[in-house]
């Protein structure tokens, strides 16, 4: 959580306890400190005061996490219409109906109190590939978490002096950066090291060694028409900046104003100042 | 508030209300004629920020509360609906749930001034009283709405702090029970608790306008900590002191701003952003970071009871702050031994909020509990004897003649009338 009130001061604290960390770093048979491996940090157009999304980017995303991730894992906070909302993938409303349109909701009850299935409309949420979380956990061993959050509901540890700087720098981008290095980590186990039975080795995982989803990605897996690389590192890329884009539709609006905001309030308080200086002027203070 | 009014009323529907109901003097004597020592530094801008902030909280607050619903089904849901549907719903959440820190940010450089400056020594204690008053209502209210929209630090949160009331030796599962409105946390706790954050900025409101009367009786201190002796110490508040307050408030705003727009998640946890669980536990539970210190002190204690005795102590110990304080000189500036042990005990609670944001193991609980003993030592043991074997920098005569050394040969009374 946040280290706001630490500021650099609690450096001497802070010392023993990075000794600390660095002793565990080395124990590979039975690690205690999960992610194994800290998240290498990407460069995202969306990072920063001007951050935009690339709509290029996002479409593509949008297809990697239709064609492989919307398999298991439901996303019902997000609806078709959004996918043609400005600051998002750019899609034009008649894709967007077209689109949905491919989907069967169930809707109902009718007039003759029964449930029934019609095509998707734009207004529909993302329909989940499974009625309810225990259904998912039925057919796949665990239920997998919903992705409409994911991009902010999963971060980087950052330590106290980075979380400083971060304040600064305005590193917000920890969702997606985990989200890469969880999708492209996967690799064999250290020597010695036993995965059990229906797990997965991926020293990027933040909860332990090993997890349940099998590795999603394979190069060339999803065709892209606009001549992107069809690599894992790409896909990966791709959809974790939809899934930041899913968390934060409204974030190049957010920063936009924000700008704004921060120079009106930075010329109306030099206004401030001088006006204050002046009726202060003829008073000792 | 006192009669400092010049006030006489300009046109006729003026003198009409005003011979009816005195509010315009009232206004004009509190907030425009009200003599202000002529020295008071930025740091008593946090007054006028914390009244803006609570205002800000107060109006967000209400309009998301006609998108919000507290169902425990609903309230994530509802949540995102207002930050992804609702007309600047993001902007109003994202105010909302930033300006909590940032009130409680300004209120800490707030009670840290006084304690610095001694504002809270006669005749302002009843003042200050109010005013630790007011930050344990703060308290619950942001405990309160931080459950509000049913995460997992909401849930566990929600469920550490009541469970606290289970250490009350007898009847201490009886009331948890009562609070919870049932055997765990769940709907009842969450219905009661949004009803609750809606009432309880009402109270602070009442209880910061008790705050400016108790503070207008006596005057504003300042920096010298000597009083007010003559005219030529002070000036009107209006304008020296509201211009000089938007000006204070401009540049706290740029900072709520860069919060808000660039960086709206840096101080909540992720885990806030996955559904409520009963049956998971996140790997860390950690409150929002301006509680941090409390919970360190919760946590130094080994046995449940105490520690909450503790953390409870540790904010009710500052009701006793003024008669604690021996010393009868106000200001830290001309207290040389408290000066240094002022920004200590600034440290130290840095330092708490440092190690409550860490797992309670190893060499974490051994400097919390160093801290913790320092904490409460600092008002028990260092505080009354200091005041006793302190020698204080000479005062100055008064405002005028302090503030005449600080600039040379300035003219010291222009303007002042």
């Amino acid at each position: 959580m946040l280290r706001l009130a630490v500021l650099g001061i609690a450096l001497a604290i802070a010392a023993p306890a990075a000794a600390q960390e660095s002793g565990q770093g080395g124990a590979v048979a039975a690690p205690t400190h999960f992610p194994i491996k800290e998240p290498e940090l990407q460069r995202w157009t969306f990072a920063g005061p001007f951050g935009n999304f690339d709509q290029g980017q996002l479409q593509r995303g949008y297809f990697v996490y239709k064609e492989v991730c919307s398999t298991c894992h439901s996303m019902r906070l997000v609806a078709f219409r959004n996918l043609s909302q400005p600051g998002g993938p750019g899609f034009t409303d008649a894709q967007v109906k077209a689109l949905a349109e491919t989907f069967k909701i169930q809707d109902g009850p009718n007039d003759q109190g029964e449930m029934f299935e019609r095509p998707g409309r734009p207004s529909d949420h993302f329909p989940s590939p499974y009625p309810n979380p225990q259904a998912a956990a039925a057919a796949l061993g665990a239920a997998p978490p919903d992705l409409s959050m994911i991009a902010k509901a999963r971060g980087i540890e950052r330590g106290p002096l980075l979380t400083v700087v971060d304040f600064f720098t305005q590193y917000q981008e920890g969702g997606p950066d985990y989200i890469h290095a969880l999708l492209t980590g996967y690799q064999d186990p250290p020597p010695g090291f036993n995965v059990p039975p229906g797990g997965h080795y991926n020293p990027y995982f933040n909860a332990a060694a090993v997890l349940a989803m099998p590795p999603p990605l394979t190069d060339g897996a999803v065709p892209y028409t606009d001549g992107a690389p069809q690599t894992v590192d790409q896909y990966a890329r791709d959809v974790s900046a939809f899934l930041m884009w899913a968390a934060e539709p409204h974030l190049v609006e957010r920063k936009r104003m924000g700008m704004m905001a921060i120079i009106f309030l930075v010329v109306f308080a030099g206004l401030m100042f001088a006006t204050k200086r002046k009726v202060w002027s003829g008073v000792a203070h | 508030m006192d009669s400092h009014s010049t006030y006489e009323p300009k046109n006729g529907a003026a003198r009409w209300l005003e011979s009816r109901l005195p509010v315009l003097g009232l206004v004009h004597s509190s907030f425009i004629a009200f003599p202000t020592p002529r020295n008071l530094n930025y740091w008593w801008n946090f007054g006028a920020i914390l009244t803006f902030m609570l205002a800000v909280q107060i109006i967000t607050g209400i309009v998301l509360a006609m998108h919000y619903t507290p169902n425990a089904a609903l309230a994530l849901d509802s949540t995102e609906s207002i930050m992804r549907d609702v007309n600047y719903g993001w902007l109003l959440r994202y105010l909302h749930a930033n300006g909590a820190s940032l009130f409680f940010f300004a209120v800490y450089i707030h009670i840290f001034r006084g304690m610095f400056y001694g504002s809270y020594k006669a005749p302002r204690e009843v003042l200050w009283i109010i005013g630790v008053l007011i930050f344990l209502v703060m308290m619950a209210t942001a405990f309160m709405g931080y459950v509000l929209p049913w995460g997992q630090m909401s849930f566990w949160a929600a469920t550490v702090i009541t469970n606290l009331f289970s250490a009350i030796p007898i009847v201490g599962t009886t009331v948890t029970t009562w609070l919870w409105g049932g055997f765990s946390v769940d709907n009842a706790t969450l219905n009661r608790f949004f009803s609750l954050h809606y009432l309880l900025p009402f109270v602070i409101a009442g209880l910061v306008m008790l705050h400016i009367w108790a503070l207008h009786v006596p005057g504003n201190g300042n920096p010298t900590g000597v009083n007010v002796k003559s005219k030529d110490d002070t000036v009107p508040f209006h304008p020296y002191y509201t211009i000089k307050d938007v000006f204070g408030l401009s540049v706290f705003l740029i900072l709520f701003a860069w919060i808000v727009f660039y960086i709206p998640n840096f101080l909540g946890h992720p885990d806030n952003y996955v559904a409520a669980d009963p049956l998971k536990t996140p790997a860390h539970i950690v409150p929002e970071w301006y509680f941090l210190p409390f919970y360190a002190i919760l946590r130094s204690i080994p046995n449940k009871l105490l520690g909450v005795i503790a953390l409870f102590g540790s904010i009710a110990i500052l009701l006793f702050l003024p008669w604690l304080d021996t010393s009868r000189i106000r200001s830290a500036v001309y207290r040389p031994i408290y000066r240094q042990f002022f920004w200590i005990f600034v440290i130290v609670t840095i330092g708490l909020g440092y190690l409550g944001s860490q797992p309670p193991e190893g060499i974490y609980v051994i400097i919390g509990r160093i801290l913790t003993v320092y904490y409460f030592l600092h008002f028990l043991v260092i505080l009354p004897v200091i005041g006793i074997v302190e020698k204080p920098k000479p005062l100055p005569a008064s405002i005028s003649e302090a503030v005449l050394a600080k600039n040379g040969h300035a003219p010291a009374v222009a303007g002042a009338k």
